[in-house]
C-alpha cells in the first residue's frame, strides 16, 4: 500500500485527552490497543471513574429516603447529575429527564406507557429500515398487544432514509414515529428535523433513538422539537446500566406509570395509591445511583471539551478512515450516506467479517463484527454481517493506519 | 499465539474450496443450523443407507472457520456409521471446547485436528461447532440446531 496522502493530523488537544482514558494504555496480543468499537461501548475517562469511586467511597446511601447525612449527599449527587444531564440535552426541565437502564428500556417505557394505552386495532407505528433491534422489537410487542400495525420506511442503496416514502407512509392512522437519529450499523445521520416537521404537521409525535447521536454531536431536544429522546450512558463515556428518556412534560404527565414500586409513589393504601411527580413517577425502585453520578461526570467531561469540537474531530477521523480504508483492495463500505457519524461499516472480498475481527484483534485492534443488532439492514444489503470501525474523540489517524495495514494482512491470510 | 495456529493451511483451503458444497435430493436427512450471534447459517444434508452415511453435504454462509469445519466434516463422515458419526461428534466437542484432559489423541481425528487451534479463541468455538450440532440434528431428526 502506498503511503496516505493525508497528513497525520492528530490534534495535540485531542492527543492530550487520550491520557484521560486509562484503559487505552495497554497492550493486546503484544500490540498497543487500538479501540475502534466505540459504537458498541465507549471507554471511561479518569474523571468518570473518579466520580463513581468518590461516590462509592464517601457518599453512598439510598436516595430520597433517609434524613441522615449520607442519604442527603447521595440524593444531592443523584439529582444534581440529573440537572446537568437535562441541561446537556437542553431539556426544558429536569422533570423531563427520566433515568432508565439504557436506550432499550427508555424505548420500552414509551411503548408500554405511551403507546399501549392509546393504540387501537388498525393504528400504525412508523419506524425506519435502519433501526436497531431495540427500536423494532418493543413496537412489534406493543402492536401484538393492541392490534396496531408496524410500518417500515425504506432506505436507499447508500443507507439513507427515503424521505418520499417516509412522508407517504405517514398516514391518518399513524400514531407514532420511532426513528433512529444516527444509525449504529451504517453511520447515517437521519434528517430528523425534517422528519419531525413532517410528522408534527400531521399531529404525529416522534421518538428518537439517540444512542449513537448524543456522544458525537450537540443534541438540543427543544430545538429538535422531538417528543421523546432516548440515549445510553455507556456510549457517551459514562457507565453501563444507565440511560435517559427525555419526554415532553405534557406527554409524560398524561402517561400512566410503567413499573410500580418504591419511589414512584406519593402515598400507598391498599385501596388507592397516589403516584409521585415527574420524573420519579417513572423511576420505581432504587435506581442506579452510581451510574447516574458517572453519567453526570461524563456530561461534565463532554461539556468541557465541547460537542462541536468533538464532532469536528470525529469528522476528520471519518474522512481519514474512509480515504484510507478505501485503498484496501476488495473493501466495500456499507453505508455511504451524505451525512454520516464517525463509523465505517465494511465488507472485504474473500474474508468473512468474523475472520476480520479475529485477525485485526491479533494486531491489537478492536472492531465490531456481526449484524450489529440490525438484521434488517444486513438483509437489505444482502450480507450476513459487516466489520465496523467506530471512532471516538480519543482515536488517532495512526490507529486507522494500523487497521488498514491489518486488513491487508487479513487478505494475505486468505490469499 | 500465532494466527497460523487458527488459520492453518487446510482450513484456508477448505474455506476457499468447500467440499461437498451442494444439496442432496430426498430421500435424505437434513437440518438447519443457525448462529444468531453472528448470522452464520448452515444447511446439512445426509443420506443414510443401512445405518451408514452414504453421502453428506452442506450449504450456507459463514466465516472461514465455520465453512472449513463443515467441509472437513463432510469428508470425515462419509462412509461412517451413525454410531461412528456420533462418536466423532463427541471427539470434536472435546477438541473444540473440552478441558485439556478430555481431548484425547488429536491425531486420531486426522485432518479434523486442524480445527484444534479454535480452542484458544473462545469467541470462535461456536463457529467451528455449528456444523457438528447441525449434523447431529439431521441424524437425530431435530430440524434446527443453534449454537446459542
Amino acid at each position: 500500500m502506498s503511503a496516505s496522502p493525508l497528513p497525520q493530523s492528530t490534534r495535540p488537544e485531542f492527543a492530550a485527552l487520550r491520557e484521560d482514558f486509562p484503559i487505552l494504555h495497554q497492550q493486546v496480543h503484544g500490540k498497543p490497543l487500538a479501540y475502534l468499537d466505540n459504537a458498541a461501548s465507549s471507554q471511561r475517562p479518569r474523571q468518570v471513574i473518579d466520580a463513581v469511586t468518590h461516590y462509592e467511597e464517601h457518599d453512598h446511601a439510598n436516595i430520597h429516603r433517609g434524613v441522615h447525612t449520607l442519604s442527603q449527599r447521595a440524593t444531592d449527587a443523584f439529582e444534581g447529575a440529573r440537572k446537568r444531564i437535562a441541561g446537556f440535552i437542553n431539556a426544558a426541565s429536569e422533570r423531563e429527564t427520566i433515568f432508565t437502564r439504557g436506550t432499550t428500556e427508555a424505548i420500552n417505557l414509551v411503548a408500554q406507557a405511551y403507546a399501549r394505552p392509546r393504540l387501537q386495532p388498525g393504528d400504525q407505528v412508523l419506524i425506519t429500515w435502519m433501526e436497531h433491534h431495540s427500536n423494532i422489537v418493543p413496537w412489534q410487542m406493543v402492536c401484538e398487544q393492541t392490534g396496531a400495525k408496524l410500518l417500515v420506511a425504506p432506505i436507499d442503496e447508500r443507507g439513507q432514509l427515503r424521505m418520499d416514502e417516509f412522508e407517504r407512509l405517514l398516514g391518518p392512522r399513524t400514531r407514532l414515529v420511532a426513528a433512529v437519529h444516527v444509525s449504529n450499523a451504517l453511520g447515517t445521520i437521519n434528517p430528523v428535523a425534517e422528519m419531525i416537521t413532517l410528522a408534527h404537521d400531521r399531529g404525529v409525535p416522534v421518538l428518537l433513538d439517540g444512542a449513537q447521536a448524543v456522544p458525537h454531536g450537540s443534541v438540543d431536544v427543544q430545538a429538535l422539537g422531538c417528543d421523546f429522546y432516548a440515549f445510553s450512558g455507556h456510549k457517551m463515556y459514562g457507565p453501563t446500566g444507565i440511560g435517559v428518556l427525555y419526554g415532553r412534560e405534557a406527554l409524560l404527565e398524561d402517561m400512566p406509570p410503567w413499573q410500580g414500586g418504591g419511589d414512584m409513589i406519593r402515598m400507598v393504601r391498599f385501596d388507592r395509591t397516589e403516584y409521585n411527580d415527574l420524573p420519579w413517577k417513572f423511576e420505581a425502585g432504587t435506581p442506579n445511583i452510581s451510574g447516574v453520578v458517572g453519567l453526570g461526570a461524563a456530561v461534565d467531561y463532554l461539556g468541557a471539551i465541547g460537542m462541536d469540537a468533538i464532532a469536528a474531530r470525529e469528522q476528520e477521523l471519518l474522512a481519514y478512515a474512509t480515504e484510507r480504508l478505501l485503498q484496501v483492495p476488495g473493501l466495500r463500505p456499507i453505508g455511504t450516506a451524505a451525512h454520516k457519524a464517525s463509523l465505517l461499516s465494511f465488507v472485504l472480498d474473500g474474508v468473512h467479517p468474523h475472520d476480520i475481527g479475529t485477525i485485526v484483534d491479533h494486531d491489537g485492534i478492536a472492531v465490531r463484527t456481526g449484524h450489529h443488532c440490525a438484521m434488517p439492514v444486513m438483509e437489505f444489503f444482502g450480507i450476513p454481517a459487516t466489520a465496523r470501525a467506530s471512532f471516538a474523540l480519543y482515536n488517532t489517524e495512526e490507529e486507522i493506519d494500523r487497521l488498514a495495514e491489518s486488513l491487508l494482512r487479513a487478505r494475505e491470510v486468505f490469499a | 499465539m500465532d494466527l497460523k495456529d487458527l488459520y492453518r493451511d487446510v482450513i484456508v483451503d477448505h474455506n476457499r474450496s468447500p467440499r461437498n458444497f451442494r444439496q442432496i435430493e430426498p430421500p435424505r436427512h437434513d437440518a438447519e443450523g443457525f448462529n444468531p450471534l453472528c448470522g452464520d447459517k448452515l444447511h446439512v444434508y445426509l443420506r443414510l443407507k443401512q445405518g451408514v452415511i452414504e453421502d453428506i453435504s452442506f450449504e450456507g454462509s459463514g466465516c472461514a472457520i465455520s465453512v472449513a469445519s463443515a467441509s472437513l466434516m463432510t469428508e470425515a463422515l462419509k462412509g461412517k456409521s451413525e454410531a461412528e458419526a456420533l462418536t466423532v461428534f463427541e471427539r470434536m466437542h472435546g477438541l473444540l471446547a473440552g478441558s485439556d484432559d478430555n481431548i484425547g489423541d488429536p491425531t486420531e481425528l486426522g485432518k479434523l485436528a486442524a480445527l484444534g487451534g479454535v480452542r484458544e479463541y473462545p469467541t470462535r468455538v461456536k463457529c467451528a461447532s455449528l456444523c457438528w450440532h447441525t449434523m447431529k440434528s439431521a441424524l437425530t431428526g431435530t430440524a434446527t440446531a443453534t449454537t446459542e
